[in-house]
């Protein structure tokens, strides 16, 4: 993946010293064709065309995005509620991700999302220990959430 | 154009203040460590996103400048506040600090051997 993404950058470079002029232009223009002609060889190469994956690391982005918004949202309701009627608790969630950058990531974007932290990673790595602000009710929609970021981890790391 | 601009920056600037202003409150009124933290590290993190934004907007819509440190300071903001929030809960449990006793749940002190379900 990263190879091709070598190559690309090769490719700008070198289209850009052949139009002799040291722009972000020429060297867009030169992107551009680079990534024509990868996707030309793109059956030759051993992997999957890398801007699929870089896709999917938008829709993770935008996914996040999503979620850190409407949780905030939820965070400061119970901010400004008069009376602190909710629950906060730790519960535990086995993750089916793999290696440690895929769990990093995912704890990185758990512990963003308002309402909940990251506390505890248990001995074999694939165990979260997450303090949530409300258990009851909220937990649900939170492991819901977090299924939806494991999956768009996984487009992002695994060839698929 | 550079009114609206102007505009548009001036709103994501007075957002990041309001969700500034609401994390500090958040600080000042939940009731132990564990809660406060999130107060402090997300509504804080939204806060600059908000704030920084509107400054990038400013700059990109109205001086024609677009400055990639606003977007940097973004990037590393948003990689160290979880990190820190992190550590301080952390810290906090292995020392030994209740939960505020509005819920006993508590899976990480009963759960010793890591036999954590898959998620209820």
């Amino acid at each position: 993946m990263s190879s091709q993404l070598l190559l690309n950058l090769f490719i700008a470079f070198l289209w850009m010293l052949l139009n002799d002029s040291w722009s972000g232009s020429a060297f867009m223009v030169g992107y551009l064709v680079g990534l024509g002609l990868i996707f030309m060889m793109r059956r030759f190469l051993p992997d999957s065309l890398y801007v699929k994956r870089a896709w999917a690391l938008v829709k993770l982005l935008g996914l996040f995005t999503k979620e850190l918004f409407f949780s905030s949202i939820l965070v400061i309701r119970q901010v400004l509620s008069p009376r602190m009627d909710f629950s906060p608790g730790i519960f535990s969630l086995r993750t089916s991700l793999q290696g440690d950058w895929e769990i990093t990531l995912l704890s990185l974007l758990i512990t963003l999302t308002p309402g909940s932290v990251v506390m505890e990673i248990g001995e074999d790595g694939r165990c979260l220990y997450i303090h949530a602000m409300d258990i009851p009710e909220g937990q649900r929609t939170l492991v819901k959430t977090i299924y939806a970021f494991e999956k768009a981890i996984m487009e992002v790391t695994q060839d698929v | 154009m550079t009114v609206i601009g102007e505009a548009v920056a001036a709103v994501f600037i007075i957002a990041g203040s309001l969700v500034s202003i609401l994390s500090a409150v958040g600080v000042l009124r939940f009731p132990d460590v564990y809660t406060r933290a999130h107060a402090a590290s997300k509504s804080s993190a939204l806060g600059v996103l908000f704030s920084l934004t509107g400054a990038f907007l400013y700059f990109g819509l109205v001086h024609n400048f677009i400055s990639i440190r606003l977007l940097l300071a973004i990037f590393f903001v948003f990689l160290t506040a979880p990190v820190g929030a992190h550590v301080v809960l952390r810290a906090a449990h292995h020392s030994g600090v209740e939960l505020a006793g509005i819920n006993p749940r508590d899976d990480l002190k009963d759960d010793t051997d890591c036999s954590c379900p898959a998620g209820d």
